[in-house]
């Protein structure tokens, strides 16, 4: 049995050390690219969200590999990613591209059933080896997400252009390849001695500092984002992400129990202008929106896919925070149609308008309300 | 206290509750028009433009309502009618999209109904509105079995057949009966499923059922169905739907692809974007496609001209119509 799983972002890295740990043959999916996409929408229901297309790709790019199940996570709804797999497997069945699915549905299905379909997957091993192989990733997953946080900061300082991103991608693979904690920990080590030793630039005025937030998938993925701290770190921008993949792992798969995520702060600072769970991560754009206001940030990018229902919420209320707070907030939709060149130059535009701002506050002049950015 | 009722989105499900509810309390009630141009073209500006059409309608009867000074808008926020689901993010936001938008902070009704977990919850919901107009908890109590019965009354006449705009008039003491040309030999049975927000709106969906009527079609919605039959016949998904109106779509859809008696489905989605009918379309057309029954799904928005939806109901009425005479099975099932 050869088990794959949907890419998002950096997850592979988590899931591949989980499996591996348990002796599975895993199959990660090639890296998401346009020819992923372009299978995954050529089967796909025209009007369904961004993620399902890639995700659906990335399982048929799989099974060429040999891959014949799927590891996925579901949910209760009333975002569409819930009902995810059961889609995904229609899909696939009536093509005949058959793949066993097996679903993470917290928490009807509790955790612990999940892990019994593991068990009897990895077959014979023991909950404790089960439990070790959970943390190994989960250990990966929080080292991950501490280099790229880092990185994220030194892209916009940085002297020569592309350093850090060399330094990342190697960083990544050590973690990836990293067999045993002693391992991981040398591994993070030595990321951040290199990190540490990049040459950065005097001057650190005109750094701006950016929130992303939105939708989680089109936050994690690269692909799906087309890049888009890379290429806002490249134009200076320091920017940070409203949630990372350990705090997403911890809400939705391990129920909070983790406590590494900070959800409730986040919910709390959306109170004034939505009240209510409006499903993914609708309510918590609001709050980012607020809490990135708090702590001076310059701007702030909202990520969704096209037709995605909870950020839509979010989209028809920002106008008011946005006013309210003179916040300039930039809302991305991407899709399959999305074009990168477009892409640059909204958020050339929208760099160059925060940049403006900035220095007119430095000159003590008027700001002009920010319109429709 | 004018209290305004737009006439969007749920309206269609629970208006004479809501109607009854209010006059008993001896609150006044306003009810925006059925949807027309203007209602439409004020919703289209104010709305943002990913949103569907039904949000996008509903915004634009808000705006009709607040420009007759009325005093609060009534925008529950209808997050759970049963367990285990949910309506859908929209409607779940659709109090704060209203609220912001219109600054109307202070000016509308929003209170909470989520029945997904504890549903005791929704007398809270009901008591937390009757307050605004009286302080007795009994006679909040009698108004809201009174609007019950009255949405009883109101589900069986629905399920006898009437359009809710004619259920609305019977109770109401109006006559309202449509004409129906018949034809003898050449009626034809099609299910036409859909929200009831969009359905049911004459101008949203450009008088679909009426032009059905017209071309000797009898009509069958989700709405003459018993919700159990609904629930048993969803059932026999892998997954329980989350989203009720969903649910009650792909239920019905099942059982009347399934039923001999009806010649053809037609699905009607008639928002562009919309988030569960991307998947009840996919899950339902992949059914028909299985049983080999005619099948046509129709997709509207704010763009949708006339003249190409009557050609394509025409095209699927007479392939449908073929297929019955000539007993044959080879001709195309989609329309």
């Amino acid at each position: 049995m050869k088990i794959t799983f949907p890419h998002m972002g950096n997850m592979y890295i988590c899931v591949r050390a989980l499996l591996e740990y348990l002796d599975l043959d895993v199959v990660v999916p090639p890296p998401t690219s346009k020819r992923t996409l372009t299978l995954g929408t050529a089967v796909a229901p025209e009007f369904a969200c961004l993620p399902l297309k890639i995700n659906l790709g990335n399982f048929i790019e799989a099974r060429e590999l040999g891959a014949d199940t799927v590891i996925m996570a579901g949910g209760r709804g009333p975002c569409r990613f819930g009902y995810y797999a059961q889609i995904e497997k229609g899909i696939l069945e009536d093509l005949g591209m058959e793949l066993k699915m097996l679903v993470i549905e917290p928490p009807q299905k509790s955790v612990r059933e999940f892990l019994q379909e593991i068990k009897d997957t990895a077959g014979g091993k023991s909950w404790w080896t089960i439990i070790r192989a959970i943390r190994f990733g989960w250990e990966k997953i929080k080292a991950v997400d501490e280099i790229e946080k880092e990185v994220m900061r030194l892209r916009a300082r940085e002297e020569k252009t592309g350093v850090v991103d060399a330094v990342y991608r190697e960083a990544l693979q050590a973690v990836d390849r990293a067999g045993s904690y002693e391992e991981l920990k040398g591994a993070v080590r030595e990321a951040k001695e290199r990190l540490a030793a990049v040459p950065l630039r005097k001057e650190e005025d005109d750094i701006l500092r950016i929130g992303i937030t939105g939708e989680i998938y089109t936050l994690l993925e690269p692909f799906a984002n087309l890049d888009i701290e890379r290429k806002l770190g490249r134009m200076g921008v320091e920017v940070e992400r409203s949630i990372m993949l350990s705090e997403w792992i911890d809400e939705h798969l391990f129920l909070g129990l983790a406590r590494h995520n900070h959800g409730h702060e986040t919910k709390r600072a959306a109170r004034p202008y939505i009240n209510h769970f409006v499903g993914g991560h609708g309510q918590e754009t609001l709050g980012s929106v607020n809490r990135y206001w708090q702590q001076g940030f310059d701007g702030v990018i909202q990520l969704m896919p096209f037709t995605c229902m909870p950020e839509i919420v979010a989209q028809s209320v920002l106008p008011r925070a946005r006013e309210e707070l003179d916040m300039p907030v930039l809302t991305l939709i991407v899709d399959e149609h999305t074009g990168e060149a477009g892409f640059i130059t909204r958020l050339e535009a929208f760099v160059d308008l925060l940049r403006h701002r900035k220095e007119r506050k430095r000159e003590g002049k008027l700001v002009v309300p920010v319109g429709r950015a | 206290m004018r209290v305004g009722i737009p006439r969007g989105m749920l309206f269609y499900h629970y208006y004479p509750l809501w109607r009854t509810f209010f006059s008993e309390l001896g609150a006044e009630t306003a009810v925006s028009p059925a949807t027309n141009k203007e209602v439409l073209g004020r919703g289209v500006a104010e709305a943002v433009d990913e949103t569907c059409l039904p949000v996008k309608i509903f915004y634009g009867h808000v705006a009709w309502l607040l420009e007759r000074g009325i005093d609060v808008v009534f925008v529950p926020r209808l997050v759970s009618v049963e367990k285990g689901a949910y309506i859908c993010p929209k409607l779940l936001g659709l109090p704060d999209m209203i609220r912001n938008h219109f600054r109307l902070d202070g000016k509308i009704i929003d209170v909470t109904v989520n029945l997904n977990r504890k549903p005791r919850q929704l007398y809270r919901a009901v008591y937390e509105t009757g307050r605004l107009f009286t302080k007795r908890p009994d006679c909040i109590y009698r108004a809201f079995c009174r609007g019950l019965e009255c949405l009883k009354q109101y589900e069986k006449l629905l399920q006898r057949g009437l359009w809710p705009e004619e259920a609305l008039a019977v109770m109401e003491n109006r006559s309202g009966s449509r004409e129906e040309k018949e034809k003898e030999g050449e009626r034809l049975n099609l299910a036409l499923i859909g929200h009831v927000y969009n359905l049911y709106d004459g101008y949203a969906s450009m008088n679909l059922l009426t032009k059905l009527n017209r071309m000797g079609v009898r009509v069958f919605t989700p709405e003459t169905l018993p919700w159990y039959l609904i629930q048993q016949r969803a059932a026999t998904l892998p997954k329980p739907l989350f989203w009720t109106l969903g649910k009650r779509m792909v239920g019905a859809a099942f059982h009347y692809l399934a039923d001999p008696t009806i010649h053809g489905v037609i699905y009607y989605v008639a928002a562009f974007g919309c988030g569960p009918d991307s998947f009840t379309a996919d899950i339902v057309s992949r059914q028909a496609r299985r049983l080999r029954k005619p099948f046509l799904l129709l997709t509207v928005d704010e763009h949708s001209g006339e003249a190409g939806l009557v050609t394509r109901l025409e095209a699927f009425v007479d392939m449908v119509r073929w297929r019955l005479e000539k007993d044959e099975n080879n001709l195309p099932a989609h329309g």
